[in-house]
């Protein structure tokens, strides 16, 4: 939209064009006042130069009026840019229930993406537009960041813990992805590409890589294989263990009394460190996996606990091992 | 060569009342520690200015071909490591501070003279420590020290480059206090709060500063150093501690140092502007307030640093609506400076023309600041070259050109001697358009998305790059006229009279340079600050101030 604006990067996403309005309402204050200042400054330095060595000015005592009305205007001026900016912070930090959704592992100094649907890349990110995507990320070591300037978004990824970034690309194309937190030698050689592609495009590309189990698949393979399955029950219907079917994203009743919302970040909490907040009724039994999975397993387990969310109860199971070319839209939770 | 011909200064003052290295070193004068500062603070500068002109050179290629990474990458921090702390901070007040903020408020010296020397040892401990660890190998973290990289991740020397920041904390901690104590309890006769210069009022609020938020970058660097040596898991997700709280703490003290480097600097343009437009500051109490207010308010913001680190959505608003708050003191002093020219008398002198430039810049500085306290634009442009833009305008556009334009106006009282007045207005210019060619070209690769801190980068940044680039070189030339032209002063320069500029200031009614008690006798004072008299009518305090007779 903004192309014949040099020094303004691409703009490829809802958001960007939104991030650039601001911007230029910003750099328009800052001209203004920036001019002003500049103005007034050479207007004085020249008007009231030192014409006699001897001359000694009036004193001026200052103004209260003057102090109200420019500390009020920049005041107000401030507050406008302040409302406008958290807005549209708080609308990005916000992603929405229906988006596709995407995990990030970082590590030095690559990016480990796996779709939903099972496809696997490093430092691409293959997305369709038009369609809202949801980056679930976390990191193997230091903490890195995602930055992909065309879409005007960036998020830190930090070891132990989830943090999401979503967006929609308006634009086909390839941009560039950027790690922006300083993570060690190699960091200015940990980017990748963001691939946008149209529907279509999209959709061969899932159907060309379609070989592969689809994270909640593998999920459940490490479920088995890990033993989570002799208390959790083979489909999740609980046992020694609490049931994991539609746990995800309800209440968590907890030993302590205290009810948590079963998100990502609980989850992988429960995986890695169970005694941290034991779900009310069960005893401090089950061991830790901290070491024992990687970030990449937790979240394939997670996908696997999340699709027992998603189906009717009962069903048992998970999706079937092959990926199928269906964009995993996951329905509103509620 | 032809030193015969101008004669040295006859009179017994600070700089000849003794002689060798001992009455240096053990001197519990300020003045003297003030230029024990000045020389050890210029070498750090000069260390710290290699490191910037080996990035630019790096920068003008995308692909790197001076260094490696790694060299890249300790390159970089250790410019952020000497320039921030062993340069800026103690800058402006361990050197001009120590200097005058006895003589302004008609003291002897500082209230605790020994502390003073102490804190300087303490400084150049902290020095030795730190250029051991960058002779041992250097360090690679970023002059921010993140974790985990730094505890467990990073293959360099952490604890000692901590140790050797952690050990001039407390030489910040010591001068803090004693500009306190001093500004209460010495201040001579008459000098009335409402009367101190304003350079005093922000010296006042960085001591604030410097004593509340010092301790807490010593306690953050030494659980840095448990959890490096000892890991006991403070910062290790794995081990239930968090990361993102060494970012709290970090910045808790790290966004306060940004007023300590430039409240002072503040307060030497309000000094320069008064004084070359014979004019007092126009609105004294809303600026000296302002400056307390920044001290304070300034202990509010660093969450503004975390707004993409996974800190909550709501904590990122109220950072940011508190941002915007500090914002207002910052502005009505800029729009305070702006009136006092109004109906002025104003020459054009090298250190008026810093003042004036210190006004342009720190405003487009702090204007830029906006862009990074408006959350949806910070998402953006965090971690970019814009950050990296925005400082500098703040600390080398502010605090450096503050620095210059107060060395340039006190020189005369420090040596005794004038500086070259025309290098000095050509190298004030020189600097002006070196800087702004050094980094509005970054504020333009940060919105493009150029990241910070890389050693590589796409193609197309290039141009801005070698612009920049080419601003640096004009910086460094225009840096190293004066570090030239003031050496020589110091042997070659016309002798100054007391009171070069005519001014009412107490440290001009007395001799140039001072003597060691700085008065003759204690003044008392009877006018207001910036109270400008005709020529002939600012009394000199004591004997030994010469009558300024050069009408």
């Amino acid at each position: 939209m903004q192309s014949w604006i040099p020094f303004i990067p691409e703009s490829a996403s809802t958001e960007s064009s939104r991030v650039d309005a601001l911007y230029f309402y910003l750099s328009g204050v800052t001209a203004f006042f920036t001019l002003l200042i500049a103005g007034v400054i050479i207007f004085f330095v020249i008007r009231y130069r030192r014409r006699t060595p001897h001359e000694i000015p009036r004193p001026i005592a200052g103004s209260h009026a003057l102090e109200t009305l420019w500390s009020v205007i920049p005041f107000v001026i401030a507050m406008s840019i302040f409302v406008w900016g958290a807005g549209l912070y708080f609308h990005q930090s916000r992603p929405p229930q229906n988006a596709i959704e995407v995990y990030v592992v970082a590590k030095q100094w690559m990016w480990k993406i796996q779709h939903a649907t099972g496809q696997r890349e490093i430092n691409e990110l293959h997305v369709p537009m038009g369609q809202k995507v949801k980056l679930i990320m976390t990191s193997e070591d230091v903490i890195h960041d995602f930055f992909v300037p065309a879409f005007r978004i960036k998020n830190d990824v930090v070891p132990g813990k989830y943090t999401t970034l979503w967006f929609e690309a308006t634009k086909p194309g390839t941009y560039h992805l950027f790690c922006a937190e300083y993570c060690g030698m190699n960091h200015s050689q940990m980017i990748g590409s963001i691939i946008v592609m149209d529907q279509t495009g999209f959709n061969d590309w899932l159907s060309g890589n379609a070989n592969q189990q689809t994270a909640a698949g593998a999920g459940q393979g490490l479920y088995q294989t890990l033993g989570c399955a002799s208390c959790h029950g083979n489909t999740g219907e609980g046992g020694r263990g609490p049931a994991l079917l539609g746990v995800y994203n309800n209440k968590v009743q907890l030993s302590t009394g205290q009810t948590v919302q079963a998100d990502e970040a609980y989850l992988r909490e429960s995986i890695l460190n169970p005694q941290a907040k034991l779900a009310s009724g069960f005893g401090p039994i089950m061991p830790t996996f901290q070491g024992v999975v990687t970030e990449e397993q937790v979240v394939q387990l997670l996908a696997f606990i999340k699709s027992l969310s998603s189906q009717p109860a009962g069903a048992g199971g998970a999706p079937g091992a092959q990926g199928s070319p269906k964009l995993p839209v996951r329905e509103p939770t509620r | 060569m032809e030193e015969f011909k101008v004669p040295p200064p006859s009179k017994i003052n600070y700089l000849n009342a003794e002689y060798g290295l001992k009455s240096w070193l053990l001197t519990r004068d300020h003045k003297r520690i003030a230029l024990l500062y000045l020389g050890s603070i210029s070498f750090f500068f000069m260390l710290g200015g290699v490191y910037a002109m080996l990035i630019r050179l790096e920068l003008l290629t995308p692909h790197g071909q001076i260094m490696t990474s790694t060299t890249y990458n300790k390159v970089f921090t250790q410019h952020g490591i000497i320039m921030v702390f062993f340069f800026l901070i103690p800058s402006i007040p361990a050197t001009l501070g120590n200097f005058l903020v006895p003589m302004m408020i008609g003291a002897k010296d500082l209230a605790f003279p020994r502390i003073n020397l102490l804190s300087w040892y303490i400084y150049m401990l902290g020095g030795i420590v730190t250029i051991y660890a960058l002779l041992a190998g250097g360090v690679d973290t970023g002059w921010t020290f993140y974790v985990p990289f730094s505890t467990t991740f990073s293959n360099s020397y952490v604890v000692a480059t901590g140790l050797g920041i952690f050990i001039s904390g407390f030489s910040s901690i010591l001068t803090g206090l004693n500009f306190i104590v001093t500004i209460h309890t010495m201040r001579a006769p008459g000098m009335t709060w409402f009367r101190l210069p304003l350079f005093i009022w922000s010296h006042y609020a960085t001591s604030l500063v410097m004593i509340l938020g010092t301790p807490v970058i010593a306690i953050t660097i030494l659980l840095l150093a448990f959890e490096r040596l000892a890991h006991v898991g403070i910062f290790d997700p794995a081990a239930g501690g968090d990361p993102i709280l060494f970012q709290h703490l970090f910045w808790f003290y790290s966004h306060p140092a940004v007023y300590i480097m430039v409240l002072p600097g503040m307060g030497v343009v309000s000094e320069l502007i008064a004084n070359f437009s014979r004019k007092n500051v126009f609105g004294y109490s809303f600026v000296a307030f302002s400056s307390l207010a920044i001290a304070i308010f300034g202990f509010l913001v660093w969450g503004h640093h975390l707004f993409v680190s996974s800190q909550s959505v709501y904590a990122g608003m109220i950072f940011s609506f508190l941002s915007f708050a500090v914002a207002i003191p910052s502005a009505v002093k800029v729009f305070n400076w702006s009136a006092t020219l109004y109906k002025g008398s104003i020459s054009y002198e090298t250190p008026m023309l810093y003042g004036l430039g210190f006004i342009g810049l720190f405003t487009i500085g702090g204007m830029t600041g906006l862009f990074l306290a408006a959350l949806a634009v910070d998402v953006h442009v965090s971690d970019t070259y814009f950050v990296i833009a925005h400082f500098h305008y703040i600390m080398v556009g502010g605090t450096l050109l503050a620095y210059l334009g107060g060395l340039h106006y006190w020189w005369p009282k420090i040596t005794g001697r004038m500086y070259p007045e025309g290098w000095g207005r050509f190298s004030a210019l020189v600097v002006f358009i070196g800087f702004n060619l050094t980094f509005l070209p970054q504020f333009l690769l940060g919105y493009m998305g150029m990241p910070r801190r890389y050693h590589y980068y796409p193609e197309e940044f290039q141009v801005l790059h070698v612009l920049s680039t080419a601003g640096a070189s004009i910086l460094g030339v225009g840096l190293l006229i004066p570090a030239i032209y003031l050496l020589w002063s110091m042997r070659y320069g016309p002798i100054a009279p007391a009171n070069p500029w005519h001014l009412p200031g107490l440290e001009w009614r007395t001799q140039s340079p001072p003597p060691t008690e700085n008065f003759e006798e204690t003044p008392i004072v009877t006018w207001e600050a910036y109270e400008f008299a005709p020529l002939d009518d600012v009394e000199v305090v004591g004997k030994f101030g010469e009558r300024k007779a050069e009408v």
